[in-house]
């Protein structure tokens, strides 16, 4: 913007009274020049500020999308005034350890942070040239997730759950537990929560700090009594001090996005709100866009060492997988973790579907000088007999366990130790990658030598355990 | 560039514009003063609608647009190959060395290097009578690739004069043409507008496949050279990787391949990967046949609609060269999304789920850009489209994939239980096709095994028939079989994971020559014909199973390599041997 001088500018794009008022949206008539999301700053009769920014411009009217809601304005005693610029944050070092509102201001009581630049919040794409491809292996110790799933730095890797299923309580040991083998550095974590309820972020909070890592953190609630169209602006937000912290101050950044459905919801009734032609389950046609601007907002670039990993937290409704939500996410994120009520009702945690969770990262993290050599094949072996089990199950129910063959039965066994050891583990324990693939090598020792073809004759050797 | 209106309302990529005094359909734009390339795709009165490849953030109502007379074209020349683009040929590399990791908007930076210079060795002397299409001379674009310089469509005459051998830059002249509208000077690049498809001689009649390295492509699901093909299927099932695999392993000369809305470290990996993968035909590192265009999920949703026509138009290029060219397009979906993006924000009507009504004839404008012709210069060229579609929720009967099945004539429909459970490529041998397997029959004949149809054929009714049988099974179990029935699910067992079953990670098995696959395929289907007849004789299937030689075949894939596939005869004969014994001991 070419302001000559800003004050000057800021008082011609003054508006006294708006025209209309739907929902979250306003419409103002007789203003110009008014650029394309610009944010916006209202003022309400009793003096009340909010933020917006504008949806359409045309010439003499614009569409602004409140942030803060609408309730309460009028259409007389609305002022309105065009900052000439989108939102931006202010970015420093100093937030880590900081409480903020969905729009980046603070919460906590504290001043606001001083900083020398103020990044827009929508970012910029970051050019495929300049990407370094993530390949480091991220321990969680997590049996599925790490033997089966693994997760790198700089990945972004979703967890699709259910209402009720214990998403939080993985993700907080994903996030306590998350390290590098052999390297000394932790994870700053920037936490934002979108249309959560209290609990879920005390819970968060809480285990931050009993973990004694709150200094490390910046948080951004926008919690369910917050309005909703203040959520579209929080994964901004926070994306974009992540950003800071990883590219330019080199630190190894977590970003846990909770609970993205109620970012969808948001996007939904914005887009009903203007009336626009909808796609699937009326979710606005161009949501895969505009989720793909937050997701790529993750992974590493050349010339800053540092990393955005971003766990993103979703509950599908009604544990539909092929929900647009969940759709959507998993056509752009590397991977997901899926949750399962059936496996949370037989009492297993972490209740993870390994069959339909996914690491697309995972082949160059693993293996030699990584994990472990066999990891590949010792995964994709786990991922073979459990397919079978699937198999076995289901015929077992129709003809009865006593009709199946020994095999099948081995397949069986298989099945409950691998849901028992394998997959069962406490919410404190922490399992290092070699635990991890012995005990899978455990289960799959149930099976004869010959069932095993995605292994190698010198890994059955190696790591087979024969019956006692 | 001229004022020719000023900007009205913006909705997003859609920017609409009024008191235009001049303008044409489609014309490149500039608008506003961030200066955002734009295209021109409604006129009306005196207004216009304006399709804008950046991101409009800020853009006003009453800014200026810039006319430039131009439609949207791409450079073509050498220096291509190697290169990566955006949606707009837009050099990611060089804008990365002009601006740093991220992408801002306004940056106007060449197709092709300004400063570089080509050995140029003419083809033609003063004198000669050339016509459109004609080669003019060559220039070494990589060590690999010859670039022949073309004649561009639409000129033709008498050469008053051409460049002696030397080097030049693209913008040097190196030719004149007396035309019938005067002499036309001519330089080694040349414009084309994205919309238009090339011109060529005739189609011709498909011959040879398209060779992938891929079993379940070549063998069951095979595309000729020229063909095009659909791999729809849901997140995570495995269309990218089968991307990757046809780019790196596919006997094409050069490969365009088309990241449109897909993810960044996707490009980033062919970027990083191609470069240090030697091409196993030439001996030459990948990336010196391949170009990329990268119109990642989170840059600019019409520079994504874009992307495809420059993609085909690149591949147009090389195809009237002489050369086979194979488009790599991940996703036709997100493209026809934009589409429906771009057409909701220009508040058109719109047909099924919000698609315009227009879709099918785009899609069908664009895979009729495929086909194996014969070229303005004589030779035989191809463009062959691998294009993955995203079903939402992975259902098939989505409009896109709907219409796309009109206009290819293969289909690899990736199965997401085959993939759950991580057999890979996870392409359904159910409900895949191909209707190629006739036009590269003759191929397999002659370069493969003489029985190469029937081969084929009887595994493919046999997964069939295992597939009905399946059925059975599933209600009351597999012992209730007769043994040739149990034959007929261990074979098909037996093929599913030594045969379609490939890794794309192990450096032995992700790329199988067309030797190696004839004779994996013969080992098996002599394996179940002899079992079948010893069953016949009154073997059982389970010394059948207790046959060591079954474990050497299971693991055949990765015990033989390309290079040494002699050791399949060795190992059909130790096969035919031992079935020999086992059906004498019966007798
Ligand atoms: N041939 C193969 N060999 C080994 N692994 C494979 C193969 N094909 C697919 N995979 C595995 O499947 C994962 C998902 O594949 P891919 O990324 O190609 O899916 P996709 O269909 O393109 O998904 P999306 O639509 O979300 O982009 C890969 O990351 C890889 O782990
Ligand atoms: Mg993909």
């Amino acid at each position: 913007m070419t302001a000559t001088n800003p004050q000057e500018l800021l008082k011609s794009r003054e508006y006294h009274g708006i025209q209309k008022l739907e929902g979250p949206l306003l419409f103002i008539d007789n203003v110009h020049n008014v650029g394309y999301q610009e944010l916006v700053e209202l003022r309400d009769g009793s003096g009340r500020e909010r933020l917006g920014m504008i949806l359409e411009t045309s010439r003499g009217s614009a569409v602004v999308q409140v942030f803060e809601g609408t309730t309460g304005l009028d259409l007389a005693h609305t002022s309105v005034r065009f900052r000439g610029e989108p939102l931006r944050l202010p970015v420093t070092k100093s937030m880590l350890g900081r409480v903020f509102d969905g729009l980046g201001r603070p919460t906590d009581g504290g001043p606001a942070p001083v900083a020398e630049e103020r990044w827009d919040v929508n970012g910029l794409p970051i050019n495929p040239t300049s990407r370094v491809y993530p390949r480091k292996f991220i321990e969680t110790g997590i049996s599925a997730i790490d033997g089966m799933n693994t997760l790198v730095r700089g990945q972004k890797l979703p967890i699709f759950s259910g209402a009720g299923l214990p998403h939080d309580r993985v993700t907080a040991q994903v996030v306590r537990q998350a390290k590098i083998v052999g390297e000394d550095v932790s994870f700053a974590i920037v936490f934002a929560a979108m249309g959560v309820k209290h609990d879920v972020a005390r819970f968060f909070i809480d285990n931050f700090r009993n973990t004694g890592v709150l200094e490390n953190v910046v948080l951004f609630l926008s919690l369910a009594d917050a309005p909703s169209v203040e959520r579209l602006q929080t994964p901004r937000t926070a994306l974009t001090i992540a950003e800071y912290l990883a590219f330019r101050e080199n630190m190894h950044v977590l970003v846990v996005l909770t609970d993205m459905t109620n970012y969808c919801e948001a996007l939904r009734e914005i887009s009903t709100a203007r009336s626009e032609i909808p796609s699937r389950k009326s979710y606005p046609g161009y949501m895969y866009s505009d989720l793909a601007s937050l997701y790529e907002r993750a992974g590493m670039v050349e010339n800053a060492t540092g990393s955005i990993t971003q766990m993103e937290i979703l509950t599908m409704p009604s544990d539909d997988i092929s929900h647009p939500i969940p759709d959507l996410t998993g056509y752009i994120t590397e991977g997901q973790i899926v949750l399962d009520r059936e496996l949370h009702q037989k009492g297993i945690y972490p209740p993870i579907l390994t069959l339909r969770s996914l690491s697309r990262l995972m082949k160059d993290g693993i293996g030699k000088g990584m994990t472990r050599d066999d990891h590949a094949h010792t995964a994709s072996q786990l991922f073979a007999a459990l397919a079978r089990v699937k198999d076995v199950r289901a015929l077992a129910s129709v003809i009865g366990e006593e009709e199946l063959s020994t095999l099948d039965h081995q397949y069986l066994q298989f099945g409950d130790a691998f849901e028992r050891t394998f997959l069962s583990q406490r919410e404190d324990e922490d399992r290092s990658i070699e635990e991890t693939l012995d005990i899978g090598w455990k289960c799959l020792s149930i099976l004869p030598k010959e069932e095993l073809h995605r292994v190698t004759d010198e890994e059955i050797a190696k790591h087979y355990v024969k019956s006692s | 560039m001229e004022v020719i209106g000023k900007v009205s309302r913006v909705v997003g990529p859609v920017v609409h514009a009024r008191e235009v005094t001049r303008a044409q359909m489609l014309e490149l734009v500039e608008v506003g003063e961030q200066r955002l390339i734009g295209e021109i795709v409604r006129l009306s009165g005196d207004e216009i609608s304006i399709q804008v490849y950046e991101d409009t953030t800020g853009l006003a109502p009453g800014e200026n647009i810039y006319g430039s007379g131009l439609p949207l074209s791409v450079e073509l020349g050498p220096g291509l190959i190697g290169s990566i683009y955006d949606g707009v040929q837009r050099p990611l590399e060089l804008i990365k060395k002009q601006c740093g990791e991220f992408i801002p908007k306004g940056v106007k930076v060449p197709a092709l290097p300004r400063d570089k210079k080509w050995k140029f060795t003419p083809s033609v002397k003063a004198g000669d009578s050339v016509t459109a299409g004609q080669i003019l001379g060559t220039v070494p674009e990589t060590d690999r690739l010859e670039h022949r310089v073309l004649v561009p469509p639409g000129v033709s005459g008498k050469v008053v004069k051409i460049a002696p051998a030397g080097a030049y830059t693209i913008e040097e002249e190196i030719a004149v043409v007396e035309t019938a509208s005067g002499k036309k000077p001519l330089r080694l690049a040349q414009p084309w507008p994205v919309r238009q498809a090339r011109p060529n001689k005739q189609r011709l009649p498909f011959d040879a496949p398209l060779l992938t390295g891929q079993r379940v492509i070549d063998t069951l699901f095979p595309i000729a050279k020229g063909g095009t093909v659909a791999v729809p299927g849901g997140f995570g099932t495995g269309k990218t990787v089968v991307e990757h695999q046809v780019a790196k392993w596919s006997d094409a000369d050069v490969v365009v391949y088309i990241g449109c809305g897909e993810r960044g470290n996707e490009m980033t990996d062919v970027l990083k990967e191609f470069p240090h993968l030697i091409d196993p035909r030439s001996n030459r590192p990948l990336m010196e046949r391949t170009i990329l265009i990268a119109n990642t999920s989170n840059m600019p949703v019409a520079a994504r609609e874009a992307s495809i026509y420059t993609g085909i138009t690149l591949a147009e290029y090389y195809r009237d060269q002489g050369y086979h060219v194979a488009i790599m397009a991940d996703s036709t979906s997100r493209w026809a999304e934009a589409l429906r993006e771009l057409s909701g924000r220009k508040e058109e009507m719109p047909a099924e789920e919000g698609f315009p009504a227009y879709l099918p004839t785009r899609l069908a404008e664009f895979y009729e850009r495929a086909g194996l012709v014969e070229t303005l210069c004589g030779r035989t060229g191809s463009i062959s489209i691998v294009g993955a579609v995203s079903p939402p929720g992975g259902d098939f009967s989505e409009p896109v994939t709907q219409h796309t099945k009109r206009f290819i004539r293969a289909f690899w429909a990736l199965d997401q239980d085959l993939a759950n459970s991580r057999h890979y490529p996870a392409i359904s041998w159910l409900d895949s096709y191909s209707d190629y397997v006739d036009d590269v029959g003759n191929w397999w004949k002659e370069n493969g095994d003489p029985e190469w149809p029937a081969l084929r054929t009887e595994i493919h009714d046999l997964l069939r028939r295992e597939e009905r049988l399946q059925q059975t099974v599933k209600l009351m179990g597999p012992e209730v079989l007769p043994d040739s029935q149990k034959l007929v699910l261990d074979t098909a067992k037996l093929f599913k994971n030594t045969f379609l079953q490939q890794s794309a990670y192990d450096a032995i098995d992700q790329y199988s020559t067309a030797k190696k696959q004839v004779k994996m395929l013969r080992i098996i289907v002599t394996y179940n014909r002899l079992a079948a007849e010893a069953i016949h004789k009154g073997v059982t299937i389970q010394t059948l199973r207790a046959l060591p030689v079954l474990e050497e075949i299971s693991r055949m894939k990765f015990s033989v390599s390309n290079e040494d596939v002699a050791k399949f005869d060795a190992l059909q004969g130790r096969l035919e041997k031992a079935m020999e014994e086992v059906a004498r001991g019966a007798q």
